[in-house]
This record gives structure tokens, sequence and C-alpha cells, in this order.
């Protein structure tokens, strides 16, 4: 994955700063919680909601586990309708690829449509280093972009900035990368989004090779699908000579049919629109109507490792809807940066450390990034069980060992041992009621536990001796 | 009906007030409740700290424990939810890497037994009202997995809401989590606090006297954060609410 997060601090020391910023804990919360109020309402209105749900799990589930042969028949697809594929096995040869294309039109600069596996990979720096300059064109990653800032949300990269960040960030940063922001720039919605429309304009119509990813690949007839609110990717899809798709292989459906399902579920759940503004659609090329020059590159990088754990597999399901960041607690209070990837929120605490691994600090803190609460799961509308997915993958850290685990290992065993000998247990509980004013504070993660907490007191006597006085 | 109290680990060494109440509420309505004293814990945390291998005697424990009982009642969502939710899917993992020897047959057994204590007061029993009296302002916590894992939907509030006496206030934001999350509270200490803190200041700006839960687990953590900040909100388990009467009032 992208270059950008190497070397994060685990999640809980990453999240710290965030929990202590209280403008930034208000702006997350309110985001999240009028978006997570309407996607209720708008999700409400489908009395099949449920059938949907199921529904866009089962053909996610199938097309995965047939993965190598609709693979194969999207290739092939696609090469019909006049595109050329190319298969990328990781971040760097994905990167490679795309930048020997641009290059070869003799350009220098591309327009982008918001795309999460070019972020992934850290394409925008990639090009960069190669003398290609890389525009984003939805409106919360041109904030992000000008900010020289990272992605904190998947749909709304920018939701830690409030208005008045955005028009000063405006202000400060358009100029040096085109048409600068208007003389006394306002914080307004509509000031702010008239700024961001003439200094995009100005691109669009410039531009000659457009770059995107794809909500969904069909098989059966190699059509890529955008879903967007703003109709910045339908311009940069259409306007463009070249155009460069980069796509994660498990985004691939079967059939056209099977788009129905996800039309409905994604704008819901992301957006909790009824149907997206824009939903542009492309099959290879055709003379005379849009781009004539059309490359797909297919994205492996961790997808087939990913594919291969059978109960972790589950997260390649994931439509990018954003749901769950929305509902969970934990996100809520530690913002997105926290989580050292584009792939922030519950999903990306699944999703990150099978993608790259648990062998870094973050990846391995990751899975714990949860209370477990289950809200995640029940918004999800290609019902990925991140709980289960969550407890599996702290599997893996555990057995793995490293720092901390060591002790908690032996805790665990400890505990198990005791839980399997009732004796041992009920002398424990007695030791402590006899020493209940002594040695709480200094139990295994006591410090963390005290910073905000009182500890519980120990009572007179447990349960089990009460019984037993009872009995006799 | 033989009916078995799994009284779980937290509440017997911590809150054995829980406990007592569960009995004498179970009693009250004429259920025989019996104690196995060789039960201990089912695992939770272990399990869902990443320690699958570690749960597998624990299960096997339940499994012998509460053999030959109609039905096994807890004070608590989560460890009821870690058995129906869990225990299947410990055990087809077990078999499937070799060590199946029965705990498939245990998880389905205990499975459709195991209660959480409203359930089997409201399906198993039919009852709401419990006959008990408990003159004070109430808010209700419904805990994580009491809610989403278990389903317990409107079973808790109906009998709270019959109890003579007692005035329900409505909880803002009750569906969020409290922050506790087993070994989350001490792994991710910051996080966990800031969810606390919000939970607290929701509950006490209902203006209740008693904040009431079903899982002793998120009290503790929530009494925690209350007690630190001297705040006279005090938390009560849903069993302590439902055992006292006019004769035996909570004290
Ligand atoms: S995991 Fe589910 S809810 Fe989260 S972004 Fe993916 S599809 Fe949406």
């Amino acid at each position: 994955m992208s270059g950008t997060f190497v070397g994060m601090p685990a999640f809980p020391a990453a999240a710290r700063d965030a929990v202590h910023d209280p403008t930034l804990r208000a702006t997350l919360r309110h985001a999240t919680h009028t978006i997570r109020d309407k996607r209720a309402r708008a999700v409400a209105e489908l009395p099949d909601w449920q059938r949907l749900r199921e529904a866009g799990k089962r053909v996610k589930d199938h097309t995965l586990r047939h993965l190598d042969r609709y693979l194969l028949q999207l290739e092939e697809s696609v090469v019909l309708a006049g595109g050329t594929v190319h298969w990328a096995a990781d971040a760097d040869e994905a990167n490679r690829i795309v930048a020997d294309l641009v290059k070869a039109t003799g350009e220098r600069e591309v327009v982008k449509v918001k795309s999460m596996a070019t972020q992934e990979i850290g394409l925008n720096e990639a090009l960069a280093a190669e003398g290609i300059t890389a525009y984003e064109t939805d409106l919360a990653e041109l904030i992000v972009q000008l900010g020289h800032d990272r992605p904190s949300h998947i749909l709304v990269p920018a939701i830690h900035r409030n208005r008045g960040e955005i028009r000063d960030i405006f202000r400060a940063e358009m100029g040096a990368w085109g048409r600068p922001a208007p003389d006394g720039l306002g914080d307004s919605p509509a000031e702010l989004a008239e700024a961001a429309r003439l200094h995009l304009r100005e691109k669009f119509l410039r531009a000659r090779v457009g770059v995107s990813g794809a909500n969904f690949m069909v098989a059966e007839t190699g059509t890529l699908v955008v879903l967007e609110s703003e109709g910045n990717g339908r311009m940069c899809l259409t306007l463009p000579e070249t155009l460069i798709s980069v796509v994660g292989i498990e985004k691939t459906v079967p059939t056209w049919r099977d788009l129905e399902i996800f039309l409905q579920t994604l704008p819901r759940s992301s957006t909790a629109e009824r149907m997206n503004p824009y939903t542009s659609m492309w099959t290879g090329t055709a003379d005379g109507d849009g781009p004539s020059v059309f490359h797909l590159v297919l994205l492996d990088n961790g997808r087939t490792d990913t594919l291969a754990d059978e109960v972790g597999r589950q997260a390649l399901r994931c439509i990018r809807c954003s749901a769950c960041l929305n509902v969970c607690p934990v996100y809520e209070r530690a913002g997105g940066h926290a989580y050292g990837s584009v792939y922030p929120g519950p999903i990306g605490a699944i999703l990150s450390p099978q993608l790259r691994g648990t062998t870094s600090e973050i990846d391995a803190s990751l899975p714990y990034a949860s209370s477990l609460c289950g809200a995640c799961y029940e918004v999800c509308p290609v019902a990925i069980d991140i709980p289960e997915v969550l407890v599996h993958l702290r599997e893996r850290v555990a057995r793995q060992g490293g720092p901390g685990h060591r002790v908690e290992k032996a805790a665990m065993k400890a505990a198990s041992w005791a839980m399997d000998r009732p004796a041992v247990l009920a002398a424990a509980e007695r030791a402590a009621t006899r020493t209940r004013r002594l040695h709480l504070a200094r139990l295994p993660g006591a410090g963390a536990w005290t910073a905000e907490r009182e500890l519980p007191r120990i009572p007179e006597k447990s349960f089990r001796d009460w019984w037993k006085e009872r009995e006799e | 009906m033989r009916v078995a109290l799994f009284v779980t680990c937290v509440n017997d060494a911590l809150y054995p007030a829980t406990g007592i109440a569960t009995v004498r509420l179970l009693e009250r309505l004429g259920v025989e409740v019996d104690f196995p004293p060789a039960q201990t814990c089912c695992g939770q945390a272990q399990y869902n700290t990443g320690y699958r291998h570690e749960t597998e005697p624990l299960v096997r424990r339940m499994g012998t424990v509460f053999e030959g009982y109609d039905h096994v009642v807890t004070p608590s969502g989560s460890c009821a939810a870690m058995v129906r939710e869990n225990y299947p899917r410990i055990a087809r993992r077990a078999a499937a890497e070799g060590r199946g020897d029965g705990l498939g047959a245990i998880a389905d057994s205990l499975v459709p037994r195991v209660h959480e204590l409203s359930e089997f007061l409201v399906d198993v029993l039919g009852v709401t009202d419990v006959g008990a009296y408990f003159p004070h302002t109430v808010t209700y916590h419904p805990s994580c997995h009491g809610l989403r894992t278990l389903g317990l939907g409107e079973r808790p509030r109906r009998l709270l809401e019959a109890v003579r006496g007692l005035e329900l206030r409505e909880l803002p934001g009750a569906e969020e989590c409290c922050g506790f999350g087993g070994t989350f509270a001490l792994k991710n200490p910051d996080v966990s606090a800031a969810m606390g803190a919000d939970k607290a200041d929701h509950a006490l700006a209902t203006g209740a006297e008693v904040l009431c839960g079903a899982d002793s687990s998120c009290l503790m953590h929530l009494d925690g954060i209350l007690r630190r900040r001297g705040s006279p909100l005090r938390p009560l388990h849903l069993a302590e609410i439902l055992a006292a009467t006019e004769g035996e009032p909570h004290v």
C-alpha cells in the first residue's frame, strides 16, 4: 500500500491526539451523526433491504469463489470492446504501468476521478516522481490535495475539515495549482463550491489523460462503472483522449443484471441518496465518443492473499460505501488518520492488515481498534461480519507475538488454566477479598484503566461463597 | 423445570449482588435455581483478544457443568452472546483443525438453552411484570451484545416499565457503545474513556438517579468514570432493580 503511511505509530498512540482535540471531535461527531441518521431513513424506505443485502453478499461471494474465471472473462470482454488490459501484482507494478502509459502519450499532467485504488498504491506520489502532475477533481479530494493532507474518510476525505479551514486552504494554495481562489472568498458552501468549480473547469478542458478507478466491473460485457455525486468524474471519463482505470480485482461482478442490487444499496448506504446523481458506464472505446484509448490496470496488491483466508476474505465483498465508518464509535473519536491507511474505520481495521500483512506496528494494532460493538456489521450493505474478522485477525497477531503479546499470552493462558479449576478460582477470589484494600492498583493494565476511571471495588464476599453459605 | 444460574466470572468476583438478586428474583417467580459450583467463565475475554485455542477447555467445561439443565440463565448479555454466537464458531474451527472431539455437540446443546435474564423472564416464563417495586428515576443503557448480537429489543425496557414506582427516562444515543469492549478498555484507553465520557454525559443529562444496564462489565466501566467525577448517578444491574420489592427494597 501507499508509502505515505509507513512508520505510523500504533493505533492507540495515533488516536490519542484526535481524542483530545475538541474541534476535531466536534467536527467528526457532527458529520458522522448527520449522515448516519440520513442513511437510516434512506434504508428504511426499502422494504426489501435485508433481501438486497443478502443478494449483494451472495453475488460477491460467488464472484470471489470463481474470481479466476470471471477475471479472464472480463479481460476478454474489455479487449473485444477495444480496450487494453494490464495485470499488476503490487503497487509498484501498477504505478510503473500507469506512469509508462502516461509518458507514452507525451503528456505531463492527468486529471483524476476520486479512486481508493490509486490512493492505496500512492499513484499521485509515484507519478510526481516521474514528473507527472495528477490533479484530483473530487471536491473533497481537492481539499485534501491542496491542503497537503491525507484523506480521513472513504467518501468524504476532508470530513475532518470545517468550512473556515477549507476557505483558508483554497486562498493559500489554489494559485500554485492553476486558477487562484476568487478575491474575498467567504466560507459559505456555495462560494466554496463555485471557487472549486472554476478552478477545476480549466483542468477538465485542458487534460488529455484521465485516470480513474471503478466501483464495479462487469465480466460479461467488460463494462466499468463509476458512481459519483458531483459530475467531475463524468468530465474526466469523457473529455480526455486517453483513459486509464486502475481497479482492484475484487470489484468484478459477473453480469450486467447484478448491478441492479448495488445501484440500490450503494447510494443509500453511502450518501443516503435514493440514487446517486451520476452513474457513468463505459465499455472499451467508441468512435467519436469519449476517450479513444482505454487501459484497464487490474490490481492485486494483497488481494489474492486475502482471498486465501477463509474468514478474512469476506472483507473483499466491500463496496466502499463507508456506512461502517459513519456508525463506528471508535472512528468518531479517533478520526480517519489514526488508521494509518487510505481505508480508515472498521473496514480499514480489517482490510489494511490483510492487504499489507501484520508486521508493522500500525497493522498489528488495527484489529484491536474496535470495541466489537457490532454497529458496523449491522449497517454493512454486503453483510461483512467485521467483528468476526477483527477477532480472527487478533488471533493472527497474538500468535505472531511481538511487543505486549508475550505477557498477554501468559496472562490468558494463566486465566484459562485457573478458569478450568473452580477451586483455584475460588481461592483467588478469597485472596482478593482478604486483601481488597491493598493490591488492585497493581494489577496488569490498571495504569491504563485508572487514568480516567476508578477501579471496581472488591466485594466482601464472592457470589460463590454466598451461595455456599446459603446451602449450608 | 431444572434451571441453572450461570453467574459469570465478573459477577462472581466483583458484582455478587447481581447474582444474589438474580437468584432472589427467580425464586420469587417460583423458579427453582441451582448454582453448579464447577462453573467458571465463558472464555469471552480470551476469545475476543485472539486466544481462541485457550477457550476450548472452557467451552468443554460449560458443556459439562450445565449438562442436564433445561435452561441456563445468565445476567449478562455479552456472556450469553459469547455462547450463542461464538461457541458454534469455535467448535467448527476446532473440527477443521482436527481437535473437534465433541465441541460441536456441546455448542449445539448449549446454544438453545442459554438465556440472558430478560429473555428468560419474557420468553420462557412469559412475564413482564415481575412484581418489583423501585421508586426511583431510571435510565437504561442497552449493551451492544444484548442489543445487536442477542436482539433483546424491548424486553429489558418492558420489564422496567412494569416496575411499580419506577420512572423510566429516555437515554439519548442509547444504542451507542459505552466504550468498554473487554480488553479494548485497556488496549485503547483514550478512545474507550472518551466513549465512556459521552455515555456518562448522556446518562447524567436525563437527570435520572439510576443508570441501569444488563451487563456488569459495561456498568463497571461506567461506574469507574462516574465515581472519578464524583457523580451521584448510580449504576445498577437490571436484576437488582427487578429483585427489589416493598418488603425487600434495594439499599
Ligand atoms: S465494509 Fe461494508 S459498510 Fe464498510 S465500507 Fe465496505 S461495504 Fe460499506
